[in-house]
C-alpha cells in the first residue's frame, strides 16, 4: 500500500540501465568532462543498435537455412511414375571460394585494426595536451585497406559465379545451384552495404563529421564486418558440408 | 541555445558534441526539414498515422465493393463497371494486404509508438532519428508500389494476402498474377525493410534511453507493448523478407523453391521439385507473430485507458507484463495452426494445437485483469474509455472463436470458411482499429492542443461498435453452415443459397458502419482547427506525456530531464491530495 | 451512458448467443462416421466457450455500469492486484483450454494418424482449375501412369489427367466428374492437384483436405448415409474458385458395382 510521505527524498529510485538518460544537461552548466561521457553513451547506443539490427539480419539467413535444409530432404512427386524421388544434387563449389574466404578473413583483421585506429584518433581529441598529438599521416589507413579487401572479395565472388555459369550451373539449373547463388548473393549485398559504410566513414572529413562520430561509425561497421565474415564461413560450411 | 562555455576543459569534442546535440535538438527550419524529411519522432509518428489513414480509406473502399458484389454479382457500378470474379479476388487480396500491413502494422506502432514511446520514457527522441525518418519513407514507398500494382498490365494480384504459391508464383495462374504480383512482392519486401529499421529503433530506445527512475517495471504498459511488438517484428519480418525473395526468384529467375511441376490448361510450366508448403511455413512463421504485432499495442493502450478512466491502478501490472511476454514468445510456436489442412504432418498439427490453446491463457489473464481494473473503480466514460471497453468486448468475442479453430478436429469443417474471416476480423481487425480510435481520442489533445468533439465521438462509437458486430458476428454462423472464404458469389452451390439473406444483412451493416467512419474523419480534421482548447493534462493522467506542454516542444521536455519517482498507474492513492499522482511527483511516493 | 453500455453489450451477447443456441444457421447434416464425434465435440466446445463468452461480456457491461463515476460513488479501490487470484484463474484457464483440446485429440488421431483400412474404396481425386476429377483403379486395383505431356484439359476425363494409355494398368481406370462411392465402406482418397493448391471439402462428411501440387495425399472417411452431397473447393485457386464444385453420390454397394461396371464397359 502507498503512503503519503511529504518528503522530497527518493527511497531507492530504480534507475534505468540508461544511466542518466539521453538529454544533454541544461545549457550553461559548468563543463565537466562530459565530452567523453557522451561519446560513451553514443557508442554504447550505436553498438546496441547494431546488435539488434544483426539479430534481424540473422533471421533472414536463418530462414534461408531452414529453406535449404527442408528442400534438401524433400522428395518430389514424379508425375510420370507417381513415385517420390529425391532431386538434390549438390553443386561442386569453385575452389576460388576458398581464396575469397581467406581474403575476407584477412579483411576482418584489417577491419579490427581500422576500428582501433579510429578509436585512438577519437580518444586523442579528448586528451590532447600541448606538444603531444596524434600524427594521422604517418599511419597506414587500415580502413582503406579493408575497403580494398572487401571489394576484392566481392569481385572474387563475381568471378566464382562466372565459373559456375561456365560449368553450366545457373540460378535455376537445380535446387542446389539456386541456393548457392541465393546465399552468396544475399551475403554479398550485405557485405557491400558494409563497404559503403566504410567509404562513408573514410570520407568523414569531406562530410564534415567529427572524429568521434567517425570512430563510432567505424566501430559499428567493424563489428558488422566481423559478423559478415563469420556469416560467410557459416554459409560456406552449409553449402559444402550439409548435403 | 548557446554552447556550454563553463569552466573546466573546453575541449574540441565537447564543443563538437554540443554542436551536434544543438543541431539535433534545435528545431529544424524550412518546410522540407520540418515536415517532409523531419527527424523529429513526433512528426514521423504523424506521418505514419496519416499514411495509415490513407490506407484505411482505400482498404475500406475495397471492402465496400466486395460486399456489394457478393449480394449483387451482376451489378454495373458507375465509373468502375462490372466486377468480374477475378476483380473480386483482387479486391480481397489488396484489402487484406493493405489493411494488415499499412493500417494495423503502421498506425499503432509506427504512428502512436513513434510519437509517444520516447515521451513516455522521458527521452528527447528515438535512438536513431535518421533511421526513423528513413523507415517512414521506405514504408511510404512500399505503399506507393502496392497501389501501383493496380495500374500495371493485368492489374493487381488475386492470390489473397497470404499469397500461396503456385497461384502466386506462376504468372499464368490467373489475371493479375503477372507484373501486379511482382509489385505486390516488392512492396512487401520494402515494407519488411522499413519494419526492421523501425524495430531496431524501438528496441534500442526502450533499452537505452529511459530517464532516471524509469525502470522497466515503471514503464507504462503502452511502452511494454511497443517494445515487445518491436521484438516480434525484428524476429518475424526477416523471415517474410526471405520468403518474398524466394518467391521473386521463382517468378522471375526460373527457380523452383515453391513450385513443383505444374500444368495449367494443358501447358506444362517449367518448374520442378519445389514445395508449396515451404512458403506456408515461412509465411506463417512471420504471419502469426504479425497478428500479435497488430494487437499488442492496442492491448497496452487498453490497459492504460482502463486504469486512467477507472481512476485505479491497473490490476496486476506484473502479470500484464508477463502475459504480453508469453504471448510474444508463444506467438512464434503456433504458426502451424494455419496449416492443419495443408498436408503437413498430423503429428505436428497436434503439437501446434496444444501450443495454440496455451497462448489463449495469457490472453485470458489480460482480460481478467482489465475486468479487475474496472471492478471497484470510478469509471469516467469519456470517448477513449468507450473505445477501450469496446476493445475488451471485441477481444473477448474474437478470442472465444479461437479455441474452435485451434482444435484440428473442429478446424476440419471450419478451415477456410467465413468462420475464420469473422474470427480474425473481430479480434485483429476491429479490436485493433478500436485501439487506434481510442488512441486518437486520447492523445489528440496532446498532439494538437485541442479536444475532439465528444458528441460526434459518441455517435462514432455506437455506430461502429454495433455495426462491426452486425458485420462480423453473422460470419461465424455462415462459416459453420459451410460458406467458404474468398468466394466471389454464392450462386453456384446449392447449399449456400439459404445464406444469402444473412450475407445481405452483413452488406447493409457494412454500408452503415463504413458511413459512420465519416463522422470520425470529419471530427479529426475539424477538431484540429476548431476543437475546444485542451489543457496540458485534460484526462488527469499520470504518465510523462501529460507533464509536457501541449503540443510537446521539439525536445519533448523543454530542456529539462524528467526524473521518475512513481509507477505509471498511481490513481486513487489514499491520503494523496488528488486522485492521481504523476510519475514525476516526488512528494507522494508510493511503495511501487 | 453506463447503462446504455450495459444494455448494448448484454443485447449483443444475448442476441448472438440466441442464434447459436437456436442453431438458426448450423453445421449441415452429418453423413459420415466421423461426423457424430466431431459434432459432439463441437457442442462441448460451444457450451464451454459460450459460458465464458457470456460471463465475460455480462461482467464487462455490468462493471461499466455499476462502477461509473457519480457523486454518490465511493472512491476507487486502490489495489494493484491479487497474486492468488492470478494464479487461480491462470491454472483454471489452462486446464480448461488444454483439456478441451485433449478431448478432441482422439478423433484427430483416428482420422489422421492411421492409414485407410484394406478393402477401402480407392478414389484418386485430382483438382485443377476449376474442376475435380475422380479416378477409380478398376479391377486390377492399380492406378495407371499419368504423364504431364499427355494432359489435354479441354478434352476432359482421361485426357485431363494425362492418362497414359500404353500402361496396362490404365486400361481399366475409370475417370469421372462425379464421385460415386458405396455406403458404409471406408473410402480412401488420394488427393492430387495439377496446377495450384485446391482443397477438397465435403461439408456433410466433415471432410476437408488440401490438394497440393507435387504431393499425393492419402486420407480417408466413411460415408454412412445414402444421398447426394455437394463438394466444394476450400482453398483459393484462381478466378473460378467460387464455381469449382462437384457432387458426391453415396449409393448402395450393389448400385456402386453396377455403376462402375457400366463405366468400365463404356471404355471398351
Amino acid at each position: 500500500m502507498a503512503s503519503y510521505t511529504p518528503t522530497v527524498s527518493i527511497d531507492n529510485p530504480r534507475t534505468s540501465t540508461g544511466g542518466n538518460g539521453a538529454l544533454p544537461p541544461d545549457w550553461g552548466s559548468a563543463g565537466d568532462n562530459f565530452g567523453s561521457h557522451f561519446f560513451d553513451t553514443r557508442l554504447r547506443r550505436a553498438r546496441l543498435g547494431l546488435v539488434v539490427g544483426l539479430t534481424g539480419i540473422a533471421m533472414i539467413f536463418i530462414s534461408f537455412t531452414s529453406a535449404y535444409v527442408v528442400r534438401q530432404g524433400l522428395p518430389t512427386l514424379d508425375p510420370r511414375t507417381n513415385a517420390l524421388l529425391h532431386d538434390w544434387f549438390p553443386v561442386p563449389l569453385p575452389r576460388l571460394l576458398l581464396l575469397n574466404t581467406l581474403v575476407l578473413l584477412i579483411s576482418s583483421i584489417t577491419m579490427e585494426l581500422a576500428r582501433r585506429q579510429a578509436a585512438r584518433k577519437a580518444c586523442a581529441q579528448f586528451s590532447s595536451m600541448p606538444g603531444v598529438s596524434v600524427d594521422a599521416k604517418s599511419e597506414m589507413s587500415w580502413l582503406a585497406l579493408t575497403v580494398v579487401l572487401g571489394l576484392s572479395f566481392l569481385t572474387g565472388q563475381w568471378m566464382a559465379w562466372r565459373e559456375l555459369a561456365a560449368n553450366g550451373f545457373y540460378v535455376a539449373s537445380s535446387p542446389s545451384s539456386s541456393f548457392v547463388y541465393l546465399l552468396t548473393g544475399m551475403h554479398g549485398i550485405h557485405l557491400f552495404g558494409g563497404v559503403v559504410a566504410l567509404l562513408s566513414a573514410g570520407f568523414a572529413s569531406l562530410l564534415r563529421r567529427s572524429a568521434d562520430s567517425q570512430s563510432i561509425l567505424v566501430d559499428v561497421t567493424g563489428w558488422y564486418w566481423h559478423f559478415m565474415a563469420l556469416l560467410w564461413v557459416y554459409i560456406l560450411c552449409l553449402l559444402e558440408f550439409v548435403h | 541555445m548557446a554552447g556550454g562555455t563553463g569552466g573546466g576543459e573546453t575541449i574540441m569534442a565537447t564543443r563538437e558534441f554540443a554542436a551536434h546535440e544543438a543541431h539535433a535538438h534545435a528545431a529544424p527550419q524550412g518546410f522540407i526539414r520540418k515536415w517532409v524529411f523531419s527527424l523529429d519522432h513526433k512528426v514521423i509518428g504523424l506521418q505514419y498515422y496519416f499514411l495509415a489513414l490513407t490506407a484505411v480509406l482505400v482498404g475500406m473502399f475495397l471492402s465496400l465493393l466486395m460486399r456489394i458484389h457478393l449480394i449483387w454479382p451482376n451489378i454495373t457500378l458507375p465509373l468502375l463497371g462490372d466486377i468480374k470474379p477475378e476483380t473480386y479476388l483482387t479486391l480481397v487480396t489488396m484489402h487484406g494486404t493493405i489493411m494488415v500491413f499499412f493500417v494495423l502494422t503502421t498506425a499503432p506502432q509506427g504512428g502512436f509508438g513513434n510519437y509517444f514511446l520516447p515521451i513516455q520514457i522521458g527521452a528527447a527522441d528515438m535512438a536513431f532519428p535518421v533511421l526513423n525518418m528513413l523507415s517512414f519513407w521506405v514504408t511510404a514507398l512500399a505503399f506507393i508500389v502496392m497501389l501501383g500494382a493496380f495500374f500495371v498490365t493485368g492489374g493487381a494480384p488475386l492470390h489473397g494476402w497470404t499469397g500461396y504459391p503456385p497461384l502466386s508464383a506462376v504468372p499464368t495462374a490467373g489475371p493479375g498474377e503477372g507484373p501486379g504480383a511482382d509489385m505486390w512482392v516488392i512492396s512487401i519486401a520494402l515494407f519488411c525493410i522499413g519494419a526492421l529499421m523501425s524495430a531496431l529503433n524501438f528496441i534500442t530506445t526502450t533499452l537505452d534511453m529511459r530517464a532516471k527512475g524509469m525502470s522497466m517495471m515503471r514503464m507504462p504498459l503502452t511502452c511494454w507493448a511497443w517494445f515487445i511488438t518491436a521484438i516480434l517484428g525484428l524476429l518475424a519480418f526477416g523471415v517474410l523478407f526471405s520468403a518474398g525473395i524466394l518467391l521473386l526468384l521463382d517468378r522471375n529467375a526460373g527457380t523452383s523453391f515453391y513450385v513443383p511441376l505444374t500444368v495449367f490448361s494443358g501447358q506444362i510450366v517449367a518448374h520442378k521439385g519445389g514445395s508449396p508448403l515451404l512458403w506456408q511455413h515461412l509465411f506463417w512463421f512471420f504471419g502469426h507473430p504479425e497478428v500479435y504485432i497488430a494487437i499488442l499495442p492496442a492491448m497496452g493502450l487498453c490497459s492504460q485507458l482502463v486504469s486512467v478512466f477507472s481512476r485505479k491502478p491497473i490490476f496486476g501490472y506484473k502479470a500484464m507484463v508477463y502475459a504480453m511476454l508469453s504471448i510474444g514468445l508463444l506467438g512464434f510456436m503456433v504458426w502451424g495452426h494455419h496449416m492443419f489442412m495443408s498436408g503437413m504432418s498430423p503429428y505436428s498439427a497436434f503439437a501446434f494445437s496444444i501450443m495454440t490453446m496455451a497462448i489463449g491463457v495469457p490472453s485470458a489473464i489480460k482480460t481478467f485483469n482489465w475486468l479487475g481494473t474496472l471492478w471497484g473503480g470510478r469509471i469516467r466514460l469519456a470517448s477513449p474509455m468507450l473505445f477501450a471497453i469496446g476493445f475488451v468486448s471485441l477481444f473477448v468475442s474474437g478470442g472465444i472463436s479461437g479455441p474452435f479453430l485451434a482444435q484440428p478436429t473442429l478446424d476440419i469443417p471450419l478451415h477456410d470458411t467465413a468462420f475464420v474471416t469473422g474470427h480474425f476480423h473481430l479480434i485483429m481487425g476491429v479490436a485493433s482499429i478500436f485501439g487506434i480510435f481510442a488512441a486518437t481520442y486520447y492523445w489528440f489533445p496532446k498532439m494538437f492542443g485541442r479536444m475532439m468533439n465528444e458528441s460526434l465521438a459518441r455517435w462514432h462509437f455506437w455506430l461502429t461498435f454495433v455495426g462491426t458486430y452486425c458485420i462480423f458476428m453473422p460470419m461465424h454462423y455462415a462459416g459453420m453452415a459451410g460458406q467458404p472464404r474468398r468466394y466471389s458469389q454464392f450462386t453456384e452451390l446449392h447449399y449456400l443459397e439459404k445464406l444469402i439473406p444473412l450475407n445481405t444483412f452483413i452488406t447493409f451493416a457494412a454500408f452503415v458502419t463504413i458511413s459512420a467512419q465519416l463522422i470520425f474523419i470529419f471530427n479529426l480534421f475539424w477538431s484540429m482547427k476548431a476543437g475546444k482548447k485542451a489543457s496540458d493534462n485534460p484526462w488527469e493522467a499520470t504518465t510523462l506525456e501529460w507533464t509536457t506542454a501541449t503540443p510537446p516542444p521539439h525536445d519533448n521536455f523543454g530542456g529539462h530531464t524528467p526524473v521518475v519517482y512513481n509507477g505509471p498507474y498511481e490513481y486513487g492513492v489514499p491520503g494523496a491530495p488528488r486522485d492521481y499522482v504523476m510519475q514525476t511527483d516526488p512528494t507522494t511516493v508510493a511503495a511501487h | 451512458m453506463g447503462l446504455v453500455l450495459l444494455v448494448v453489450i448484454w443485447l449483443i451477447t444475448f442476441i448472438s448467443s440466441y442464434f447459436f443456441i437456436a442453431k438458426t444457421w448450423w453445421l449441415p447434416i452429418g453423413a459420415s462416421a466421423a461426423a457424430a464425434g466431431i459434432d459432439h465435440h463441437f457442442a462441448t466446445t460451444y457450451l464451454v466457450m459460450g459460458i465464458v463468452f457470456v460471463a465475460a461480456q455480462v461482467s464487462l457491461g455490468y462493471f461499466a455500469w455499476k462502477y461509473r463515476e457519480r457523486p454518490s460513488a465511493p472512491p476507487a479501490r486502490y489495489l494493484h492486484g491479487n497474486n492468488m487470484l492470478e494464479i487461480v484463474w491462470t491454472v483454471l484457464t489452462a486446464i480448461l483450454f488444454i483439456g478441451l483440446n485433449l478431448m478432441s485429440s482422439s478423433i484427430w488421431a483416428s482420422e489422421r494418424f492411421r492409414s485407410a483400412e484394406p478393402g477401402a474404396t480407392q478414389v484418386e481425386v485430382t483438382g485443377m482449375q476449376f474442376q475435380w476429377y475422380f479416378r477409380y483403379p478398376g479391377r486390377d486395383g492399380k492406378f495407371g501412369a499419368t504423364r504431364p505431356e499427355l494432359i489435354d484439359a479441354s478434352a476432359g476425363g482421361e485426357s485431363a489427367l494425362g492418362l497414359d494409355a500404353t500402361d496396362p494398368a490404365s486400361k481399366d481406370d475409370v475417370v469421372t466428374g462425379t464421385m460415386v462411392v458405396p455406403v458404409n465402406r471406408e473410402v480412401e482418397l488420394i488427393l492430387r492437384a495439377q496446377d495450384v493448391i485446391h482443397s477438397f471439402f465435403i461439408p456433410n462428411m466433415r471432410f476437408k483436405q488440401d490438394a497440393v501440387p507435387g504431393l499425393a495425399i492419402h486420407m480417408h472417411f466413411t460415408p454412412i448415409t445414402i444421398g447426394d452431397w455437394e463438394v466444394t473447393c476450400a482453398e483459393l485457386c484462381g478466378l473460378g474458385h467460387y464455381k469449382m464444385h462437384g457432387m458426391l453420390k453415396v449409393v448402395s454397394q450393389e448400385e456402386f458395382d453396377k455403376w462402375l461396371a457400366a463405366r468400365e464397359a463404356e471404355k471398351q
